[in-house]
C-alpha cells in the first residue's frame, strides 16, 4: 500500500483560534479512512485546507506524491481529489443533469470549455450512468433545488464521482439522512472501494465509521490524537477522553496553556 | 415542441421588420429604434449578470465607449455621413470589449453588494473622464457627420440595424445558454464556490462573460452616436441607462432568453408613449411606476418566469393522475 494523499504538520489560525495545530494524516491508496473528532476539532478546516478553499499557515500537503500545498480548488479537483461538503452544496436552479455536467470537465482547457458545445452523448450518458448508479436517475430532469435533503446528498456525490477523482472527501456523508439512506450511502462507497477508489469520511456517526473504515484517524483541537484501525481507535482511552471531555483534569489544563 | 417554439421566434422577428413598414411616423419608428437598441442591450446585459447572478451597473460604460468610437472614429476620419459609417458599429463593440476586459479583471475579483458598487464607481470614472478629457469635446460633445437622408426615411436603416442587433445578441444567448460555457456561468450563479471546487475556472469564465456582453452593447452604443447625430457625456454614460438595463432584465425574467427582450420592450415602448401621451406635468412616471410595483409584487422573478410557471402548474394538475407514480419515488428518497 503507498500513500495516496498526506498532510504534514498543517497549521492553521483564524484570528486567535488555531484551527489546526501541526496535524498529521494520511490516506492510503485504495483505503477507506475514516476522520473523526469532537465538534470544533478542525476536520473540517483539514478538508478545507487539503481541497484548496483555505490555505495553511504552515505545513505541506502531498497528493500522488507531489506537492499541491495552496492549489486554488478548481486545480487541486483537477489533479483528482473530489469533495463533498457537510451542507451539502448543490447548483439548486440548474437541473439534476446539468448539475452532473458542471463537474465533467474537470481536465481540459478554460477555452475549450467554454467554446465547445455543452455535452457530448457519451458525457450525458455518463452522467446517467452515475446517476442510476445512486438511484436518483428519474429526477434527472428536475431542478435539483426541489430535492429533498437525502437525495441532494446523493446528487453531491454523484456529481464528485462522475468526474472520477482518485480520492473522495466525503464530509459527514451520513449527516442528517435516514437509516435506510445511511446503509444505502455506506454500500455505495464499499462498492466504489473495491473498484479501487480512495476515501476519505469525515463522520459522527460512529457505527458508519466502525463498519466502513480500514483506518481511522481521532482529532482534537487541531491536531491529529490516534491513528489506527477501527477497533484499536474504539479501545483508546485518548479517544474516549477527546469525546467526553477527559478524567484528567491537570492534563486539560496543561493542554489548555500549551494552545 | 421546438419547432413550435422556434415558430413564435420567427413570428416575433416578423412582427418587429414589419413595424416601420405599416407605421411609417417618423416620431413612432424613432421610438421603435430607441426601443430595439435598449432590447439588445438588456438582452446583452442578461447574458452576464443574468446567467451568472452579477449585477453589473456599469453597462453605460461600454455604451459610451461604443457612441465615443463611432463619434471620434467618423469625425477624425472625415467619414462621408452615410451608411457607410455603419461599418463602425462592430468596431465600437470591440472598443467596448477592450474596456471591459481590465474592468471585469478588477471588478469580477469581488462579489455580490461589493461587486455592485464597483461597477457603479467604473462608470462614473468614465463619465467623468468624458466631460473632463478634450478630445471628447467636454460637456459639450461630439457632433457626428451629418447624414442627409430623407425625414421620412431616415429612421429606417437604423431601426434595421438595431433589429440586427437584437437578432444577433438572442443567437449568441441561446448559444450560450446552450454551451458548456453557459452551464458555467450558472453554476458560478448558484453556488462559485462549489463550481471552483468541480474544476470550473471561475475568473476566467467570469471575465469572458462579462467582455463579451459588452459587445453588444459597444454596438448598440455605437449606432445610438450615429443615430443621434450629437452625443454627450451625461447622455451616454447615463446613470439612468445602467438602472434601466437591468430593470428590463429583472422585470421580463433574469437569465431567461425572452424576458429581458420582453422587459426591454413593454417598459420602454411604453415609457417612451406615455411621455408622449402624457406630456403635461408627471403623470406618466405614475403610471410607470404602477405598472413596474404590479410587477415586482406579483411575479418577482419576472413576467417570463412567472407565465411559465403557471403554465407548468397546469400541465402538472393534468398530470396529477400520474402522482402515484411520482409518489413511488421510493429508494432513494429519504423522505
Amino acid at each position: 500500500m503507498t500513500t495516496l494523499l498526506k498532510a504534514e504538520n498543517i497549521s492553521r489560525s483564524f484570528g486567535g483560534l488555531k484551527a489546526l495545530n501541526g496535524c498529521n494524516l494520511e490516506v492510503e491508496k485504495g483505503s477507506i479512512t475514516g476522520l473523526i473528532g469532537p465538534n470544533g476539532s478542525g476536520k473540517t478546516t483539514l478538508f478545507n485546507v487539503v481541497t484548496g478553499y483555505v490555505k495553511p499557515d504552515s505545513g505541506t500537503v502531498t497528493f500522488d506524491g507531489a506537492d499541491i500545498t495552496g492549489y486554488e480548488p478548481d486545480k487541486v479537483f483537477a489533479r483528482g481529489i473530489g469533495r463533498t461538503f457537510q451542507l451539502t452544496r448543490i447548483f439548486a436552479r440548474m437541473t439534476v443533469l446539468e448539475n452532473m455536467l458542471v463537474a465533467i470537465q474537470h481536465d481540459e482547457g478554460w477555452l475549450r470549455g467554454m467554446t465547445r458545445s455543452k455535452s457530448s452523448k457519451v458525457e450525458v450518458d455518463n452522467a446517467m450512468e452515475w446517476l442510476d448508479f445512486v438511484g436518483i436517475t428519474r429526477l434527472a430532469e428536475m431542478d435539483a433545488g426541489s430535492l429533498s435533503y437525502g437525495q441532494r446528498k446523493l446528487l453531491e456525490l454523484a456529481y464528485v464521482l462522475v468526474a472520477n477523482p482518485d480520492v473522495v472527501l466525503l464530509d459527514e456523508p451520513a449527516g442528517g439522512v435516514n437509516l435506510t439512506l445511511i446503509n444505502q450511502i455506506a454500500d455505495k462507497i464499499r462498492t466504489l472501494n473495491e473498484q479501487g477508489k480512495t476515501f476519505l469520511i469525515v463522520e459522527h456517526n460512529m457505527e458508519f465509521v466502525m463498519n466502513l473504515c480500514h483506518s481511522v484517524t481521532v482529532m482534537n483541537q487541531g491536531t491529529n490524537l490516534v491513528t489506527g484501525n477501527p477497533a484499536e481507535v474504539r479501545s483508546n482511552p485518548l479517544v474516549l477522553d477527546a469525546y467526553l471531555g477527559g478524567g484528567d483534569d491537570d492534563e486539560e489544563v496543561e493542554v489548555a496553556a500549551n494552545g | 415542441m421546438l419547432q413550435k417554439k422556434n415558430l413564435w421566434w420567427l413570428l416575433g422577428v416578423a412582427v418587429l421588420a414589419a413595424f416601420p413598414l405599416i407605421v411609417t411616423n417618423p416620431s413612432d419608428t424613432s421610438i421603435g429604434v430607441i426601443t430595439l437598441l435598449f432590447m439588445a442591450c438588456a438582452s446583452s446585459w442578461n447574458m452576464f449578470s443574468g446567467y451568472s447572478g452579477y449585477i453589473a451597473l456599469g453597462s453605460s460604460v461600454f455604451y459610451g465607449t461604443g457612441a465615443y468610437t463611432m463619434a471620434l472614429i467618423s469625425i477624425h476620419t472625415h467619414m462621408a455621413p452615410g451608411a457607410a459609417m455603419f461599418w463602425l458599429v462592430p468596431v465600437g463593440g470591440l472598443m467596448a470589449m477592450v474596456i471591459a476586459l481590465p474592468f471585469g479583471w478588477i471588478a469580477l475579483r469581488v462579489r455580490r453588494h461589493t461587486f455592485v458598487v464597483i461597477t457603479i464607481a467604473v462608470f462614473f470614472i468614465f463619465q467623468l473622464a468624458a466631460i473632463n478629457f478634450s478630445f471628447t469635446g467636454g460637456t459639450s460633445g461630439l457632433a457626428l457627420p451629418f447624414i442627409q437622408w430623407g425625414f421620412s426615411y431616415y429612421n429606417v436603416p437604423f431601426y434595421y440595424v438595431a433589429l440586427g442587433l437584437v437578432i444577433f445578441i438572442t443567437i449568441v444567448s441561446a448559444a450560450v445558454r446552450r454551451s458548456r460555457f453557459g452551464l458555467q456561468l450558472l453554476a458560478i450563479r448558484d453556488d462559485e464556490d462549489r463550481a471552483l471546487g468541480l474544476g470550473v475556472k471561475v475568473i476566467a469564465v467570469k471575465i469572458t462573460g462579462f467582455t463579451l456582453s459588452a459587445f453588444t452593447i459597444g454596438m448598440a452604443g455605437a449606432v445610438y452616436a450615429m443615430f443621434v447625430g450629437q452625443i454627450y457625456p451625461q447622455f451616454v454614460f447615463d446613470p439612468v441607462f445602467d438602472i434601466s438595463v437591468a430593470l428590463m432584465a429583472f422585470f421580463g425574467g433574469l437569465g431567461t432568453l425572452t424576458g429581458p427582450l420582453l422587459g426591454a420592450l413593454v417598459l420602454e415602448a411604453s415609457q417612451q408613449y406615455l411621455t408622449v401621451s402624457f406630456s403635461n406635468g408627471s403623470l406618466y412616471l405614475i403610471l410607470f411606476g404602477s405598472l413596474f410595483l404590479v410587477v415586482i409584487m406579483f411575479m418577482p422573478r419576472g413576467i417570463v418566469v412567472y407565465v411559465k410557471d403557471r403554465l407548468n402548474k397546469s400541465a402538472m394538475a393534468r398530470a396529477a393522475v400520474a402522482t402515484d407514480q411520482l409518489a413511488a419515488t421510493g429508494a432513494g428518497s429519504s423522505s
